[in-house]
């Protein structure tokens, strides 16, 4: 047990600690205490990380924004007995367990914008061709939407089993009282199934937050540090710049952004429990 | 009553229709991913792309082996994935029981932490250690940093299983004088093997599938496969066939194997959110 402690827990003690020090691990000289000056200078002085933790929450409320209302409409659609059912959950695991590097790398394939298949695909229904990763207009957009290929299923799954468990006297009453279908949705389902897709939101908040593979992949935070998120950033001041103090308090506060996103989601969970 | 038919077919084939759209994107990647990997390198790059006529064509497969020390790299992840599953059991497995059995709350919440920490803010310390020890470009030092990716995992999928399991069936051992060590060998973990066999394999697809980690701790010859495959994207002349075929090669392992446990697959994912 203890063993298990000091495994996840001593790594933690040693990044908080690392964050007090100016140290380069290129260079001989020894790390030097240097107190909170770290943090005095991401919280003020360094833009860049402030756009990186912009970035990063809007990449995590665009992708799992997207995954819950595509996911929780899958899951009202599939809430039924219907032939294929099995297929249907082996399917929404695949995207899941597929190593995010080989599918970063087939959406570079399908992105290219001349020769790929997104742009014949939108071509064909009628659109005009996009630059995907290679524009730092819509390069956050197209790594969100590896994203939501890859979570829907798992926002589905977790509302399927919301719904699985909602009990069915409400519905009755609600049609004896003649409610529409949208009403009873909208005043019983999605109050029930709040809880369900909270923990669902929680779960994929956390780690849409910590996106590393896809991002470094397919755009290493480019074109134009356009793609640039916390994690990438830190990435490069650590093991680039190997600027081990600075890209520790980086790593702490990143912590602090997934931590506090999850406090809040788990408040609201709190709220919405009566 | 013959409308009345009509229109259930019609609702029926509308939920096919729909059902259909919207797993579309899913089959199509994969479907995508695996016809590149089979089309020679003129075809594969083809504009307009075809899509069900094409030549097939196993210079893709070929080349990944004969070009780059495939082979090597499917090894090393096999064998990282193995040890840091093996280690991770012979830890987590425990660490589960006696989380579930006390009801070891502050153990259980520190677990919980390590799933939500950035991988990285582990990755700073681990690096500095390692090589300190020399150990970068070891399978230890990558078997070691997998276990925080695969121990969580595996002790929260595990607790459930052993609250399962009837405390009178151990007690009824220990009264008998059996050691509390015996009691988990002997009676509680023959009841959960099942549990074991599908978060096992939970563990090693999550091993497998790790890039963060091995990309700064795996060296020339300790490189993993989702190393191996990024390294090759940056070489811009390669064919796509080439990188289709690698891609095909890394994930398909996973993808059957997680088809064997994929009724535990949703209960890991979800840090045993929902049981299925």
């Amino acid at each position: 047990m203890l063993l298990v402690a000091v495994i996840i827990v001593y790594p933690i003690l040693y990044t908080v600690w690392m964050s007090l020090q100016e140290w380069f691990a290129s260079s001989l000289a020894a790390p030097q205490f240097v107190g909170l000056a770290n943090y005095h200078k991401i919280a003020l002085a360094d833009a860049r990380f402030r756009e990186a933790v912009g970035r990063t929450v809007y990449f995590t409320v665009v992708a799992v924004g997207a995954e819950t209302l595509l996911g929780l409409a899958m899951a009202l659609l599939f809430n039924r007995e219907f032939w294929g059912r099995g297929l249907l959950r082996t399917l929404a695991i695949l995207p899941m367990v597929a190593t995010p590097t080989a599918i970063a790398l087939v959406f570079v394939m399908m992105y290219h914008p001349s020769l790929g298949v997104a742009n014949y695909l939108l071509s064909v229904v009628g659109l005009s061709p996009w630059r995907w990763t290679y524009s730092s207009q819509t390069a956050l957009y197209a790594l969100a939407l590896v994203d939501v290929w890859q979570w829907t299923p798992l926002i589905m799954l977790i509302a399927l089993a919301g719904l699985a468990s909602l009990p069915r006297e409400p519905y009755e009453a609600a049609h004896i009282d003649g409610a529409s279908t949208l009403r009873a949705f909208w005043h019983i389902t999605l109050p029930l199934l709040r809880p369900a897709l909270v923990v669902a939101v929680l779960f994929r908040a956390i780690d849409a937050l910590k996106t590393f593979d896809i991002i470094f992949v397919m755009t290493q935070g480019g074109p134009a540090n356009a793609s640039e998120t916390i994690n990438i950033l830190l990435f490069n001041q650590a093991f680039s710049y190997f600027n081990m103090g600075y890209a520790s308090s980086m790593a702490v506060a990143l912590f602090a952004v997934v931590m506090g996103a999850s406090l809040i989601l788990i408040k609201v969970r709190r709220a919405t429990t009566w | 009553m013959v409308k009345d038919g009509r229109h259930a077919w019609l609702s029926t084939a509308g939920f096919y229709g729909l059902a259909g759209l919207f797993m579309l994107p899913t089959v199509f990647v994969f479907y995508w991913m695996i016809t590149l990997s089979l089309k020679p390198q003129v075809e594969a790059t083809a504009y307009p792309p075809s899509f069900v006529r094409f030549s097939v064509t196993a210079a893709g497969y070929r080349e990944v082996f004969t070009k780059y020390p495939f082979f090597l790299y499917t090894w090393n992840s096999l064998v990282v994935a193995a040890g840091s599953t093996a280690l991770g059991l012979a830890v987590g497995l425990p660490a589960a029981y006696s989380i579930a059995r006390w009801r070891q709350q502050r153990l259980a919440v520190i677990i919980l932490v390590a799933r939500i920490i950035p991988g990285i803010a582990y990755l700073i310390p681990w690096y500095i250690f390692f090589r300190r020890l020399r150990m970068v470009d070891t399978y230890g030092a990558l078997i070691l940093t997998h276990l925080i990716v695969s121990l969580p995992i595996i002790i929260w999928v595990m607790i459930s299983f052993f609250e399962d399991v009837p405390a009178e069936m151990e007690d009824a051992a220990l009264i008998d004088g059996c050691s509390y060590w015996s009691a988990f060998w002997r009676i509680a973990l023959p009841l959960v093997k099942p549990g074991v066999v599908a978060t096992a394999i939970l563990s090693f697809v999550f091993s497998w599938n790790n890039f963060l980690f091995s990309v700064i701790l795996a060296g020339r010859s300790t490189r993993t496969l989702p190393i191996a495959v990024y390294t090759m994207i940056s070489y811009e002349e390669i064919n796509w066939g080439t990188l289709a075929a690698a891609a095909t090669l890394i994930t398909l392992p996973v993808l059957l194997v997680a088809l064997v446990a994929q009724r535990h697959i949703v209960s890991g994912l979800t840090f045993g959110a929902v049981k299925q």
